[in-house]
């Protein structure tokens, strides 16, 4: 059964490349220690904004006020309610948030061009006097503690918690989430002290990008931030230790018709000199649709919906991620073909093809994470906080360029070796550990 | 009661002028440029008038395998080579099944625009279809709804559990998704059968935005698209049905979920006249756009008697690109203590004084300011902006409503908004989610 035949065509080749225009930055650092970055980006009346504020810390219950303490940032200052600070966002065109993870308190959204002096006015208003009234703490705490229990009912929230409690020990990086029972105990007077410990200028870094004149922005931030001065210790994670890899950990859950495979390990940061070999191989193994991964075990054998390997790069150290979620029957076949994948990246050279489509992948990837007034915030945003500036934009491509097949080899080599990744398996255990513990050492959660 | 606002500096969006040029193929096929070259990108869209309410019986969720069908080879192209080549120049792609339609997508360094092009007037051409690929992508389907619905805890809610409870017809109360059974039916006869009669080069739209020069667009589209053969264009069936008459209720018990949910559909006017629906749009907003609306306001920072709220019209989300009929939803996780009876009533009782006493002080403007933000956000990317013209174009014959948008929301007004609330009464569907074991 086919189509009426229709011959093949040629396929057109690529028209000349225009390289983007790097973003002119400008830069300030406030008498706080808090660095400004400005961008003009016109496009629409829009201005986008990003705060950084170190923000690592030990233990569960720094996790439980870190989180709580973002959840409520907003919840009211010495001037606004909570609901009027949430009406004020809206009238200005505006969405605010706050979250923390494991290094940083952020701070994003965007606003109405004319609404910029009015964000920045509120902004400063809740860096130096956040209530967090205790009405509106409690409220939250019962409702984060739901929350938590709906965010763990999900397999991948299972399957990386498990992971990252595995990878890094007792690292703060082991663990992301709260328990219900720490953020029980966290008490409103306990993040006002948490705020004037660490909600400080010092080692914080505001982007601002969209239209907006970049000397105007500096100095309305500078004005709006003025009392903004709080001496805090920018706390940064410890270097991160080295994932054991060892058996893959089985977690049950009981009749799931999928198990959820997370295998983990580390990788060069952005600065470290296998970046740009590493961030190639990864693409060619699994880092996006046009992968041997995917090809494999997902448009040939059709044991999944969407594999991937991604890169990530927290200041304490990068790390890869390989996900996947495949059809509980298929679990030791999936495992088998993710092998052979992983060693065949790190025994074989790769084909000087597929090393060429993955270099002009990631050369356009970059181009087009900088193509929106969004997009290039966050990836400011992000650089910034790698310790990098607007030049690696310009910088990245021409390393990529030069990247070899023997280059690619030895990264994958130091990186994707399968025993060396740490591994997660959430699924129906009493279905899939016969068959996976034939082709590995597993253990239990 | 909402806040008062105190002082804050009113912003006025600009309007938008993004450039727009057209043309309509021998072949029926509508084309739009929208050139800009403020970052040297392209976004390549292809829409065709096909969605979900148009499988017929015994074929739940063919829409969706159909698009992923059409990834997976056509007369120059082998299996993979599209992904490859257009990621191999450096861009990303994808493709989606709506209720109304179905779209196919590149955005890429704008070197790349022709070979986009091409690739997708070789699929548009002539899709190759195989058995062994039809079974393939049958079972990666199988697996996008294992992940996305059925290990997943409130699978499906509301998007495929609540339309049965608010429909009738098949059309519009299947499960887009589709049966495990009525997949594995699925046979490349039918395939083919499916690609003719929809995917006609008369029955789609094909948008390129960002670094082009518009000229030499429509001349790649004439030198591509221009010989791909004419065929019949379906005419678009309405899929009208009378409103639910009192109120629908069903529950759906999960087993993953730790806590209860529910949602709530209302029909609103057919989206075709703007002036009658853009009101219901505005009103969701009003009702659960941040702390400060009237839902969140109430039942989040109240009464606590809900974990969050979530409120649109469209059952994918997307008011803009909804055709009739369409609901407007609400859909609530509340906490098992609260039973759902008193969340369905506060929510009543929410509506119903917006109903009797109205917006109060500068609630419409400050709502609909930021959903002007939202909107720009969404069109700022070359991608977002060809998406939204694609739908403007062949739902309504107008790409240039993407300019459009900001100043229609500012022309809603107040007692507009009320009257709409006033509608939201009882003839509604109301789904629960109860955790805890089937029985």
């Amino acid at each position: 059964m086919t189509a009426a035949p229709t011959a093949a065509r040629p396929v057109p080749a690529l028209g000349r490349a225009r390289a983007p225009k790097l973003p002119t930055v400008a830069e300030r650092t406030l008498d706080s220690g808090l660095r400004v970055l400005a961008v003009r980006r016109p496009g629409v009346p829009l201005v986008e904004l990003r705060l950084r504020v170190p923000f690592s810390g030990k233990g569960v219950d720094h996790v439980a006020k870190a989180q709580l303490l973002g959840d409520t940032l907003l919840s009211g200052t010495d001037r606004r309610s909570a609901a009027q600070i949430a009406a004020d966002l809206q009238a200005l065109g505006a969405s605010l948030s706050a979250s923390t993870d494991s290094d940083r308190l952020g701070l994003g959204g965007s606003v109405l061009t004319a609404g910029l002096p009015g964000l920045l006015e509120l902004l400063g208003e809740v860096l130096t006097g956040a209530a967090y009234p205790k009405v509106e703490v409690q409220g939250e705490r019962e409702r984060l503690v739901q929350e938590l229990a709906i965010y763990r009912s999900q397999a991948g929230v299972v399957a990386r918690e498990a992971l990252l409690a595995r990878m890094y020990g007792n690292h703060p990086y082991a663990r992301e989430l709260p328990t219900g029972e720490a953020v029980q105990a966290v008490k409103a007077s306990a993040l006002r002290s948490l705020h004037a410990k660490r909600v400080a200028p010092e080692g914080s870094v505001l982007v601002l990008v969209g239209d907006l004149t970049p000397a105007r922005a500096l100095d309305r931030v500078e004005a709006a931030l003025s009392s903004w001065t709080a001496k805090g210790a920018a706390a940064v994670a410890p270097p991160l230790p080295e994932p054991p890899g060892g058996p893959a950990l089985l977690v049950d859950r009981p009749g799931a018709v999928q198990t959820t495979v997370r295998m983990a390990g580390s990788a060069p940061s952005r600065t470290h000199p296998d970046h740009a070999a590493f961030t190639l191989a990864n693409l060619v193994f699994g880092g996006y649709f046009s992968s041997r991964w995917v090809a494999n075990i997902r448009e040939d054998k059709g044991y999944t919906y969407s594999p991937n390997s991604g890169v990530d790069h927290p200041p304490a150290g990068s790390r890869v991620t390989l996900s996947t979620d495949v059809a509980t029957a298929v679990t030791a076949p999936a495992l088998l073909e993710t092998w052979y994948e992983l060693g065949r990246m790190v025994t074989v050279p790769v084909g000087q093809g597929e090393l060429d489509q993955a270099r002009r992948y990631a050369v356009g990837s970059l181009a087009l994470s900088t193509a929106s007034q969004a997009g290039l915030a966050s990836t400011l945003s992000a650089l910034t906080a790698s310790g990098l500036g607007v030049s690696w934009l310009r910088d990245s491509p021409k390393a990529l360029a030069g990247v070899t097949v023997d280059q690619v080899l030895e990264a994958a080599a130091r990186y994707l070796a399968p025993a060396r990744l740490t591994t997660v398996l959430v699924g129906d255990v009493e279905q899939v550990e016969g068959p996976v513990s034939r082709l590995l050492p597993v253990t239990h959660a | 009661m909402p806040p008062r606002s105190r002082p804050v500096p009113r912003p006025s969006a600009r309007d938008l002028s993004y450039p727009v040029e057209r043309a309509t193929l021998g072949n029926g096929l509508r084309v739009v440029v929208a050139p800009d070259s403020s970052s040297p990108v392209v976004a390549v869209a292809v829409y065709y008038d096909v969605g979900i309410r148009s499988e017929p019986e015994g074929r739940t969720g063919f829409a969706h395998l159909f698009e992923h069908l059409m990834f997976q080879g056509s007369a120059s192209l082998g299996k993979t080579e599209h992904f490859t080549y257009v990621q191999g120049s450096g861009g990303t792609l994808n493709g989606s099944t709506h209720l109304d339609y179905t779209n196919y997508y590149e955005v890429l360094p704008s070197s790349a625009t022709e070979l986009a092009m091409f690739l997708e007037a070789d699929r548009m051409r002539s899709v190759a279809l195989t058995q062994e690929n039809l079974e393939n992508q049958v079972a990666v389907v199988q697996n996008e709804i294992r992940v996305n619905v059925l290990n997943r805890p409130y699978g499906g809610f509301p998007w495929i559990l609540l339309p049965p409870v608010l429909y009738r017809t098949f059309a519009n109360a299947h499960n887009g998704y589709g049966d495990f059974v009525d997949l594995e039916d699925a046979t490349l006869a039918d395939a083919q059968a499916f690609f003719d009669r929809y995917y006609a080069p008369g029955n789609a739209v094909l948008t390129v935005a960002g670094d082009v020069d518009p000229d030499e667009v429509l001349r790649l589209a004439e030198q591509h698209y221009g010989d791909i053969e004419a065929r019949a264009v379906p005419e678009r069936p309405s899929f009208a049905e009378p409103a639910p008459s009192g109120e629908q209720r069903a529950v759906q018990v999960d087993r993953l979920a730790p806590a209860p949910a529910v949602a709530v559909g209302w029909r609103v006017p057919d989206p075709a006249d703007l002036d009658a629906y853009l009101p219901y749009v505005v009103l969701a907003e009003v009702l659960t756009d941040g702390d400060a609306s009237r839902l969140q306001d109430r039942l989040l920072m109240r009464d606590r008697t809900a974990t969050s709220i979530g409120g649109y019209v469209g059952v994918m989300g997307d008011p803009l690109d909804a055709r009739d009929p369409t609901p407007l939803l609400l859909e609530v996780h509340h906490p098992a203590e609260v039973g759902v009876e008193r969340v369905l009533a506060t929510v009543d009782e929410e509506i119903d004084r917006l109903a009797t006493d109205g917006l109060t002080g500068d609630e419409l403007a400050r709502t609909v300011a930021r959903m002007r933000a939202r909107y720009l956000r969404e069109v700022d990317p070359v991608l977002g902006r060809a998406q939204v013209m694609s739908v403007f174009e062949q739902q309504r014959g107008r790409a240039e409503l993407v300019n459009e948008v900001p100043t229609l929301l500012d022309a809603v007004s107040r007692e507009a908004v009320q009257a709409a609330a006033a509608t939201l009464r009882g003839d509604r569907a109301v789904l629960e989610i109860q955790p805890g074991d089937a029985p």
